[in-house]
């Protein structure tokens, strides 16, 4: 005779939820957290509004027989400066959470580590990319800008800003561990952050910036974001513009690459959980 | 019984700071385990080191079996923390805090009966930055017990508390302690570490002077109980270890009621302040 074992259903194993699904409760968390600092996301938002303002104002001369007008070129630089919000954002908000316990009392959690970086990472993602829609929409009805219409343009458009948001972002979380406190934060983190922009070629054309100058700008992402943007929105008329007269996509693309690559490893290695007086 | 929390030879020093001088302790499972001591003494080292935040010099410790210096995630979901201090998550309201802190834990509690047991019903949907003192420390204990931990660490849990959310406090701890939590905390209040815990240890210069049951501690129970009275318009009082029977030979000589009549022990107060003047 056969018997049938009939073995009763497991009981539900308590899974602990995933790091992905934590990542994007994190995510909701932070942004909603983000839109209520009211002052903050003013901010955020107008800085490069305002700029782009002011900028596309001044100077709405032609550009020496290109088709292309000054303010153009601002929209471009300002993108790349948007993409780079993250180094400001998470450099600062991130020493903050260091600061006033935030990350203490995440680690007292089952909350996976990479958790809370994916939130931060998709929260930074979804600012900049607010900013860059934002700035896109004031360039075409203010100052002419013209959207590029082959999807190739719009490819390279995509993986500069993710490159350059990701790179940025990790380079962001790297130097969080560089203020003393939450409060030097701001101070500690903008400092670079506007030297960089002025020696990149938001404000000013790198071609008229003293070589050594654009040697060391050359090193950070930046640059290479906002050589990139130009491309796709200045078009070949642009490249006669550049330094190297072409935009170099090639490079563009290795540098923003190695600083993902870099980033990452600058944040495995130096990243603190643990404000100093922490013990 | 089970240990749940097993510490030998602990010792953590901060440059010339000796902030724990080699403590050993023993836990119980489902015990009420309370760490007294003054401001300084080593309890938040010391209990900071079982949660895993912070590395020790030398010593063994053991915590629901895990050596916390290396701690894993199954592990941190079986453990509830409250920290002395913390000001984050301000802009998030009461309700949002807890239910995000429930999605870390695998058997999490229901956030709204958390959010009443420690009494933030009525300010569940006001931001944590609008809080008082008082009731922000509540939201730090609603987020230590939300993920129904097996063991329970409190490092000064009623600090601002009113009396009546300091009552309440006490029922949620009992009745966690009920259910079969293992409860650590630190207090300053002496009345709190006698009515609740099992067994407390005093902490003194990051060493333990005393450790034992709250009624106890220190030769409490048996040590010479003082009577007092009125007589004569001033104050008198006599030490003895037969109270009852001083107490019959005053009801004799006044006939009746004895002025002002009071028998008192030495208070787990004397005790303490007794202890930690003399560390041993
Ligand atoms: N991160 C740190 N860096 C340097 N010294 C520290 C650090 N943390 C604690 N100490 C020192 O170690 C000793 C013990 O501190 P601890 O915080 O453990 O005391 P405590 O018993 O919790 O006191 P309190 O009742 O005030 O909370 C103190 O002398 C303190 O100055
Ligand atoms: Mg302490």
């Amino acid at each position: 005779m056969t018997q049938t074992v009939t073995r009763a259903p497991a009981p539900p194993l308590d899974r602990p939820p995933s790091a992905i699904r934590l990542g994007l409760s994190r995510a909701a968390f932070e942004t909603r957290l983000f839109f209520r600092e009211r002052d903050a996301v003013i901010f955020t938002f107008s800085f490069p509004i305002v700029l782009l303002l002011i900028f596309g104002s001044i100077f709405a001369d032609e550009l020496e027989g290109t088709g292309l007008n000054v303010s153009q070129l601002y929209v471009a630089g300002l993108l790349g400066s948007a993409a780079m919000t993250g180094f400001q954002n998470l450099g600062i908000g991130i020493a903050m959470d260091r600061d006033d316990g935030t990350l203490k009392r995440l680690l007292g959690t089952p909350l996976p580590r990479s958790s809370y970086f994916v939130g931060r990472a998709l929260n930074t993602l979804f600012v900049s990319f607010c900013q860059v829609v934002i700035l896109l929409v004031i360039g075409v009805a203010l100052f002419g800008l013209e959207l590029p219409s082959e999807p190739s343009t719009w490819v390279t458009f995509v993986w500069v800003f993710v490159l350059g948001v990701l790179g940025s972002s990790l380079l962001g979380i790297a130097v969080s561990s560089l203020p003393r406190s939450g409060r030097s934060a701001s101070a500690v983190i903008t400092m670079p952050f506007v030297v960089l922009q002025f020696i990149s070629g938001v404000y000013i054309p790198v071609t008229q910036l003293p070589s050594w100058l654009v040697n060391i700008a050359s090193v950070f992402p930046l640059k290479w974001m906002c050589q990139g943007f130009r491309s796709v929105f200045l078009g070949d008329a642009g490249a006669t513009l550049e330094l190297a007269r072409s935009y170099e996509l090639d490079r563009v693309a290795l540098v923003l690459g190695a600083w993902v690559v870099g980033g990452l490893l600058l944040c495995l290695t130096t990243f603190r959980w643990k404000s100093r007086r922490d013990g | 019984m089970t240990t749940a929390v097993r510490v030998r030879g602990l010792t953590k020093r901060y440059g010339d700071v000796q902030a724990v001088g080699g403590i050993d302790l023993d836990i119980n499972a489902g015990e009420v385990f309370a760490i007294l001591g003054p401001n300084g003494a080593g309890k938040s080292t010391t209990v900071e080191i079982m949660e895993g935040y912070r590395t020790r010099d030398a010593g063994e410790v053991s915590v629901l079996g895990i050596d916390p210096g290396r701690p894993t995630r199954e592990w941190r979901s079986r453990i509830g923390v409250v920290l002395q201090t913390a000001d984050d998550v301000a802009e998030a309201t009461v309700r949002e805090t807890v239910r995000q802190f429930a999605g870390y834990y695998p058997n999490a509690k229901d956030p709204d009966e958390v959010i009443e047991q420690v009494g933030l019903t009525d300010k569940a949907g006001t931001r944590i930055r609008r809080l008082s003192g008082g009731q922000r420390r509540r939201v730090d204990v609603a987020l230590g017990v939300i993920g129904g931990p097996d063991l329970l660490f409190l490092d000064e849990p009623t600090t601002g508390f009113d009396p009546e959310a300091r009552r309440q406090f006490w029922r949620l701890i009992e009745s966690m302690a009920h259910q079969g939590t293992t409860i650590v905390l630190t207090t300053h209040y002496l009345d709190e570490a006698e009515a609740l815990a099992d067994r407390v240890a005093v902490v003194s210069g990051g060493r333990i002077v005393a450790e034992g049951d709250p009624a106890t501690l220190g030769g409490r129970a048996t040590a010479k109980a003082r009577v007092g009275w009125a007589e004569e318009g001033g104050h008198r009082s006599h030490e003895t270890d037969t109270p009852t029977r001083t107490v019959l030979e005053l009801a004799g000589r006044f006939d009746g009621e004895v002025p002002e009549l009071t028998v008192t022990r030495p208070s787990l107060e004397d005790v303490y302040l007794q202890l930690i003047e003399t560390p041993s």
